[in-house]
């Protein structure tokens, strides 16, 4: 299904997609209401879209210091071009360890390469432990926002689950009980668990060290119990310095929750002794991306999501209509590099108002991208009617007469023509709204009219 | 402005100049009332911005071409829509042989309000207009032309609008609860997300008549079409204005 | 080529415009530090306490499960650090000394050397960490500047309880890690 069946279908449910829109504009408010506190707010985000260009200007050599570095301080690096080959460096360090059970914090990376399927093909059971994406895992779904994965859940829905998964109390949706259960539930796998794979929100190339932010506490929990720390990292996600976190940590939850900062800020250099801290640098078409002169920016990205936030059309269509591992605006510049017919009705889903550009704290030019894509699709996926037509119209507006021939054409024809054909199905304007009033005289023959 | 005044041209989008001529004259009357001499010149069509935004950019070779030199004798583009103005500022496909023509007329065109407060310098308009009046703060012209601050952004609020709205005389100006959230139109969003479309114009609609406006305003003819086409449908009571409209209405 | 190869001479095959790395202004805000850190950590639903408040609390708790690796309130401890992180599963209460805390967001910056175990913050049901309150920073600006040669093979800027929204965006304290974090500013 397209994005806009998706989205139609979403409608459908009033009273949820009401809901979805008004909770996901309730964090937008947080992340308003946080940002002005802070005067430096704007300075800070072209920083850290400075350090960003700067980054992905020197990609090659920060990428290069950074595994020196982090080499040096005993952390092993892999490289992977693609997700099947991150998938099986994954599966090689598990049955290095003779591992069948692994726990995950949250990371897009790793859905992005669809790591849980291919390891359970494995026969290795994959737990998330983010507790939204859990609650997803239980499902069977992805995850629609990249921060808050379960955002599209009633908590009816979420004690439902547990009932069934967890044998909770049935009717209980309490999230409080609901948590606390999810809660002894992970503990025993966290306690249990030999490997813990994270992801990673920054590489630092000066240090070789990479930091891991949560609320929950989940990524900690695992990678400090477990004898084995594999962290999967995309090669766009490095910073020069150590101190430009703090450009960044003062940006991320501000504009991904509205907190100041996530509870856990974990900065990883040397495995414990005994351990292994393992890296996973991947690329799977980011260097396609970091070719392509107008789209490059979109790998500043470090998936605050508040982008998702505050689109009026994720809001109201949800993260599943766009069938993309990373939806929303960020999601409808990165998915169609990766693979422009699946996603070419995503530049499309999007009414180019540029909320996006000015939320995003590294000042991606979201909006603008969207615009860009929208010509690259037509280009290749060219439905060819709308092409003619498009050529068609560019010569009624390269012509006055004809324009002006066809504009009263219309305007006649709109006068003369019954209800019922104007406001045929086939007539998507007209099924919800009315046409306006045809005017008895354009503005030009009013004007020859009356002023020449 | 008196005479040998700057010229100004005005530009009247292809859906006003068929659809609503009414704000055309309005905003014809309104420049000629601030001391504008101002032209329409007969050739104009469109700016190009429907093909554009539905990917076919590299088809509007003609039009942006036959719009530079439509404009090309001028010394300022005026036009009642933020949208139409910001894609002939930035969309435009570079035309060849016409470079120099074409960075004039970037420079040199504006949108209505705009204009008016930047250019003509007027802070400030004498006249009546008692209504209750909720303002509709179209996307291209906020966040692309700096018609008014961004709720995004962490920077000191204005409205260009706004100055020139709410200091006549009986005018009632209405607070939203989203103050620029998109109302949905996008162009050919309008049909091809037919469905997000109607949802996005409804609320932002049910935002302003909960605020108990009488008269909803914007810079954008297109957004309010979309609501209006709402609302009549619907049934709803809310009278629509462009604001060319208004302001011409307060200064007669 | 192996994949290292392959993505580095991928980027290097590119012609990229040079951009510059900015410098990073020392970005500063008034205001008194206990104040704002005190309150950066009751909006994140932890607790900063004098010590005479802390005691109060400890002692009316009456908890059997308590390692304190502080050297303010070692006599508090009733276990040893173990060896293994997997003994720390029924702990109640972990005391740890912090070594500074950032003012605009309550994170308190903790090494090795203060952890013991890198698992103890997150494992144990109470965290308490003590807090010497000469030692609060505006910014993080300030607090990486204090910690720009610190080596250590862990560190942790920690900012609260345990917590998730996860659920119907109703805030719940206490997810995976410690279940409440109270700071003894001393």
């Amino acid at each position: 299904m397209t994005h806009p069946e998706n989205a139609a279908e979403f409608l459908k449910d009033a009273q949820k997609s009401k809901w979805h829109d008004e909770t996901l504009w309730f964090v937008r408010d947080k992340r308003d209401k946080v940002s002005k506190g802070i005067p430096e707010w704007e300075q800070l985000r072209e920083l850290a879209s400075g350090i960003k260009d700067n980054v992905l200007a020197n990609l090659a050599s920060y990428l290069e210091e950074f595994e020196r570095n982090a080499t040096k301080n005993g952390i092993i690096v892999h490289w992977a071009a693609d997700s099947e080959e991150h998938n099986r460096l994954v599966l090689e360090i598990l049955q290095k360890q003779n591992c069948t059970a692994v726990v995950k914090s949250k990371s897009i990376l790793t859905e992005e390469c669809h790591l849980n399927p291919y390891l359970e093909k494995q026969g290795i059971e994959v737990v998330d432990t983010d507790l939204g994406e859990r609650i997803v895992q239980f499902l069977n779904q992805p995850p629609s926002h990249i921060v808050l994965p379960a955002i599209h859940l009633k908590k009816s829905e979420i004690s439902e689950l547990f009932h069934e998964k967890l044998h909770t109390e049935k009717g209980n949706e309490d999230p409080v009980y609901l948590t606390q259960a999810a809660r002894v539930h992970l503990r025993e796998k966290f306690f249990g668990a030999k490997v813990a794979i994270t992801g990673v929100n920054f590489g630092i190339a000066e240090t070789g060290e990479f930091v891991v932010c949560t609320n929950e506490g989940n990524a900690d929990m695992g990678v400090h119990l477990a004898d084995v720390h594999i962290a999967c990292m995309g090669i766009e996600k490095i910073l020069p310095r150590r101190k430009d976190l703090a450009v960044f940590l003062r940006l991320l939850a501000r504009s991904a929750t509205g907190q100041p900062i996530t509870n856990y800020n974990s900065h990883f250099r040397s495995p414990s002794p005994a351990k292994e801290i393992h890296i996973i640098l991947v690329d799977n078409g980011r260097t396609a991306q970091l070719a392509r002169d107008k789209f490059r920016s979109s790998l500043k990205c470090i998936r605050c999501g508040a982008c998702m936030n505050t689109c009026p059309i994720y809001r109201r269509s949800g993260g599943f209509s766009y069938n993309s591992t990373v939806p929303g605006p960020i999601g409808s510049i990165l998915s169609p590099g990766l693979d422009l017919k699946k996603h070419s009705s995503l530049p499309f889903a999007s009414t180019l108002c540029g909320s996006c550009t000015d939320v995003c704290p590294v000042k991606i030019n979201i909006h603008e991208q969207l615009y860009e894509w929208r010509q690259e699709v037509t280009k290749t996926q060219d439905d060819f009617a709308k092409g003619l037509s498009m050529k068609l119209a560019n010569g009624i507006f390269k012509s006055p007469l004809a324009y002006k021939i066809s504009g009263s054409l219309m305007r006649n024809a709109l006068k003369s023509l019954p209800n019922s054909l104007i406001y045929h199905p086939l007539n998507v304007w007209g099924k919800n709204r009315n046409l306006p009033d045809p005017p008895k005289e354009s503005f030009q023959q009013w004007y020859q009219k009356n002023r020449l | 402005m008196k005479a040998n005044s700057p010229s100004v041209a005005l530009f009247i989008p292809c859906y006003v100049d068929q659809f609503y001529p009414q704000v055309g004259i309005a905003t014809l009357e309104l420049l000629e009332k601030l001391g504008c001499t101002v032209t329409y010149p007969s050739g104009q069509t469109c700016c190009g911005q429907p093909l554009a935004n539905a990917g076919y950019a590299r088809d509007t070779v003609g039009t942006a071409t036959h719009f530079i030199e439509t404009f090309s004798d001028y010394d300022y583009v005026v036009c009642p829509s933020g949208s139409c103005t910001l894609h002939v500022k930035e969309h435009f496909p570079a035309i060849a042989g016409l470079a120099k023509e074409q960075e004039a007329l970037e420079h040199k065109i504006f949108e209505l309000v705009e204009f008016i407060t930047d250019v003509l310098k007027i802070e400030q308009l004498e006249g009546k207009f008692p209504h209750r009046v909720s303002f509709h703060s179209s996307c291209h012209g906020q966040r692309g032309l700096h018609l008014s601050s961004g709720s995004e952004l962490n920077q000191p609020p204005f409205n260009k609008a706004r100055k020139l709205l709410e200091n006549l005389e009986g005018l009632d100006w209405v607070e939203l609860t989203r103050t620029d959230e998109c109302c949905g139109f996008g162009g050919t969003f309008a049909v091809t997300e037919e469905a997000l479309s109607i949802q996005m114009g409804k609320d932002r609609l049910a935002d302003h008549l909960s605020h108990k406006t009488e008269i909803i305003t914007g810079g954008d003819m297109s957004c309010i079409m979309h609501l209006q086409g709402i609302t009549t449908r619907s049934k709803q009571e809310v009278k629509f204005l462009h604001l060319a409209e208004i302001l011409n209405q307060a200064l007669s | 080529m192996n994949s290292r190869e392959k993505i580095l001479s991928a980027i290097r095959s590119l012609t990229l415009e040079p951009k510059t790395l900015p410098d990073i202004p020392n970005f500063s805000n008034p205001g008194n530090l206990v104040e704002r850190f005190t309150q950066s950590i009751s909006d994140s639903k932890g607790e900063v306490m004098t010590k005479s408040e802390f005691e109060a609390w400890f002692s009316a708790a009456g908890f059997s499960k308590v390692i304190s690796l502080s050297s303010r309130f070692s006599e508090l401890a009733t276990l040893s650090l173990p060896e293994d992180p997997h003994d720390l599963e029924s702990l109640e209460v972990a005391i740890l000394d912090g070594q500074f805390g950032v003012a605009e967001n309550g994170a308190i910056w903790l090494e090795d050397t203060e952890l013991g175990l890198r698992a103890l913050p997150f494992a144990t049901e109470h965290l308490v960490i003590v807090l010497d309150r000469k030692m609060l920073e505006d910014t993080m600006h300030q607090g990486y500047e204090k910690i720009a040669a610190a080596h250590s093979g862990f560190g942790l800027f920690l900012a609260g309880p345990s917590k998730t929204a996860d659920i119907e965006q109703s805030l719940v304290i206490g997810a995976q890690g410690a279940k409440s974090l109270r700071v003894v500013l001393v």
